[in-house]
């Protein structure tokens, strides 16, 4: 398992780093930095000081050294727009995402997985019928829509919850089940689909010959082999759901890492855009390393070449 | 004495799109403790499902019925899914056809061994983990406790299969039920298996029905042989008499189809039955392997023919018998 792990982390690491001088090179080259610092109708001069100021002239390598080295510190330079450092920012709305993403992720999961399971225990029964419809609904339906259609059933007509900020945790509840819903289909499927293999599978069919109790056979022998390939699907739509919030944090005026993305690419302040995108990069890459662990304790044929 | 098994009229239907489909059809089983019946017939016959039907482990669509149907002196057809599972593992027990699939890629085979006797026994986890280590050194598995920690994917297919004759018996059952326990293995370890398995039997008492197509394999364990065409049975005999004095054509067909050592030259051709077992679906009449039989005569489409004794052990479905 050791061996596995360091693998899958050195991994994970060469591919934070791939990500990184992606996120700084497409910034560089897509746009002339010192041009957009200086604003709109800046003279030539300014534009050259800007450069020699801040070191655009020197070689992109340098450049992308001396900003790696600082990054791994946090430090991300100052925001153009806020002129205040971009590392405290970012440390100031990311609880609200990591709130927001928290609980979608467990509301997401928490719903996705026992429904697969159910509906694979009874196929084209009323409840299996039932969360297809929910899941063909959920694919179907743009995130804000649905967002919209929760404001307005929970918020406005039954006043139950608050419709709009961060305040409080109530104020999480809406905008955790839209977020949720736009991950938890793909995942319920595939439980679904898992579930009803392994339950037709041979060695399902040995656990009954032992004589094992419906539960045993259901949750030790069935669910794990079923949840393998979840997993690994689960951190890709966890991935996606951080753009989702995107969306959706705008929707529910909530002052998170998304909503601070839009208005960063709004305004242009390129030091922001960069150190979101890298943040959002380095979650998925833990995700999807934390999802590679689980599937190597789940499933000896991968821990154990 | 009381049969340990006892099966009458035996039935299993499939629902199908294309009618019911009659796929064990009136079998009658008789097994005593410390006897093995092979049962035999080409791929399709309803061996299986058979077997299923018995441990109650049928697929979900299927249906079984019984006129009879008995283990032990008690009745099965009573018998829930419940009071099944208390059995199964217990006094009965099966292994089946695919090793490489059988057992859990998820758990250690010491895992998956112990578990039954735990489910069934007041017993430990160390208890469970000795009586593990003991049935694999049985079943001729080399350097046994340290197999517990290993994984399926770590074994070959012949291991495998030592592996669920282990498990099966784990709490000492009085009857095993092997699916075609060889065919998916190499033939030098079909050999090693069967001859394991039988030795294991005599040792322990238990009954055995060895479901194969292989009548080389018959010939060796067997004490009675039940042939099965299409879901019925057509010929069942003690094992010397089956082979020495065959009546039913389909029996003679296929024992025209195996070599025999010492009679068979290498270049001389084996038989084959032309043609292929019908899928016994909806309403069935007559003799179902007329359309293959080299003898059938016009009064082989009439209702029956039944199952007669022709000797005390001996019974035949055939007109020719009748
Ligand atoms: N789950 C099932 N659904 C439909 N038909 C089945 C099912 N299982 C077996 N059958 C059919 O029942 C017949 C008997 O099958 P089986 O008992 O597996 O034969 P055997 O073991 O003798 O090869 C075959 O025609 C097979 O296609
Ligand atoms: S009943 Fe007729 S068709 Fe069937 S085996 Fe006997 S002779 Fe052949
Ligand atoms: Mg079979």
């Amino acid at each position: 398992m050791l061996a596995y792990a360091a693998k899958r982390a050195l991994l994970a690491a060469l591919v934070a780093l791939t990500v990184s001088l992606a996120c700084f090179f497409l910034v560089h080259l897509s746009t002339d930095i010192a041009v957009a610092m200086a604003g709109e109708g800046a003279r030539a001069e300014d534009i050259d000081f800007i450069r020699k100021q801040y070191g655009f002239d020197r070689p992109l390598g340098v450049q992308y050294a001396e900003w790696l080295g600082r990054a791994v510190r946090g430090d991300f330079g100052d925001s153009l727009y806020f002129r205040i450092p971009v590392a405290k920012i970012v440390w100031q709305r990311l609880p609200v995402t990591a709130t927001l993403g928290g609980y979608a992720i467990l509301i997401a999961l928490g719903l996705s997985i026992p429904l697969g399971v159910l509906a694979a225990m009874r196929p084209n029964s009323w409840l299996d019928r039932l969360a297809l419809a929910i899941a063909v609904v959920g694919q179907a339906m743009p995130s804000f829509w649905f967002a919209l259609l929760l404001m307005l059933l929970f918020g406005v007509t039954l006043g139950w919850l608050p419709i709009s900020g961060s305040d409080t945790q109530a104020h999480f509840v809406l905008p955790a089940i839209a977020l949720a819903y736009y991950a938890a289909p793909a995942i319920m499927r595939l439980t679904r689909s898992g579930m009803l293999e392994v339950l037709g599978s041979d060695y399902i069919r040995t656990a009954r010959a032992k004589g094992l109790r419906p539960m045993a056979v259901l949750f030790k022998h069935a669910l794990r082999n079923a949840v393998i390939p979840v997993v690994a699907l689960a951190a890709v739509q966890l991935g996606f759901m951080l753009g989702g919030s995107v969306v959706i944090e705008t929707v529910f005026a909530l002052n998170g890492l998304g909503y601070l993305a839009w208005e960063a690419i709004l305004h242009n302040d390129f030091p922001m855009v960069q150190a979101i995108v890298l943040l959002i990069a380095l979650i998925y890459i833990v995700l999807t390393f934390l999802a590679d662990l689980a599937n190597g304790w789940l499933d000896p044929r991968i821990r154990i070449a | 004495m009381a049969p340990l098994l006892l099966a009458e009229d035996l039935r299993v239907d499939i629902p199908t799109p294309l009618g019911m489909l009659h796929a064990v059809r009136g079998i009658d089983l008789a097994l005593a403790q410390g006897e093995t019946l092979c049962l035999v017939g080409e791929s399709g016959c309803g061996k299986s499902l058979t077997a299923l039907a018995l441990m109650a482990l049928l697929p979900t669509n299927a249906r079984r019925a019984a006129r009879r149907l008995e283990f032990g002196g008690r009745d099965l057809r009573a018998a829930g899914e419940r009071a099944m599972a208390d059995l199964r593992g217990e006094r009965m027990a099966m292994i089946f056809q695919e090793p490489m699939t059988s057992l859990n890629p998820a758990y250690t085979v010491g895992d998956q061994l112990e578990e039954v006797l735990l489910r069934h026994r007041k017993a430990s986890r160390a208890q469970a983990r000795e009586r593990a280590v003991l049935l694999l050194d049985k079943v001729g598995i080399t350097a046994a406790a340290s197999r517990l920690a290993q994984y399926p994917h770590q074994l070959s297919g012949g291991l495998r299969q030592r592996v669920m004759i282990a498990m099966a018996l784990m709490c000492g059952p009085q009857l095993i039920i092997a699916d075609e326990p060889t065919t998916a293995l190499d033939v030098t370890i079909q050999a090693q298996i069967l001859h394991l398995l039988k030795s294991l039997q005599r040792e322990f008492r238990m009954g055995l029905i060895l479901i194969t197509h292989d009548l080389g394999i018959v010939a060796r364990v067997a004490d009675r042989v039940t042939v099965m065409y299409a879901g019925e049975i057509v010929e069942s005999a003690p094992v010397a008499e089956l082979f020495a004095a065959p009546r039913h054509p389909y029996t003679q067909g296929l024992l025209r189809c195996i070599p025999v050592p010492g009679r068979t030259r290498p270049e001389e051709k084996l038989g084959v039955i032309p043609g292929l077992v019908p899928t016994p679906i909806g309403e069935l009449s007559g003799c179902q392997f007329r359309n293959r039989c080299e003898h059938a005569r016009p009064d082989c489409a009439a209702p029956g023919p039944s199952l007669v004794r022709v000797r005390p052990q001996h019974g035949v479905r055939c007109v020719l018998a009748q």
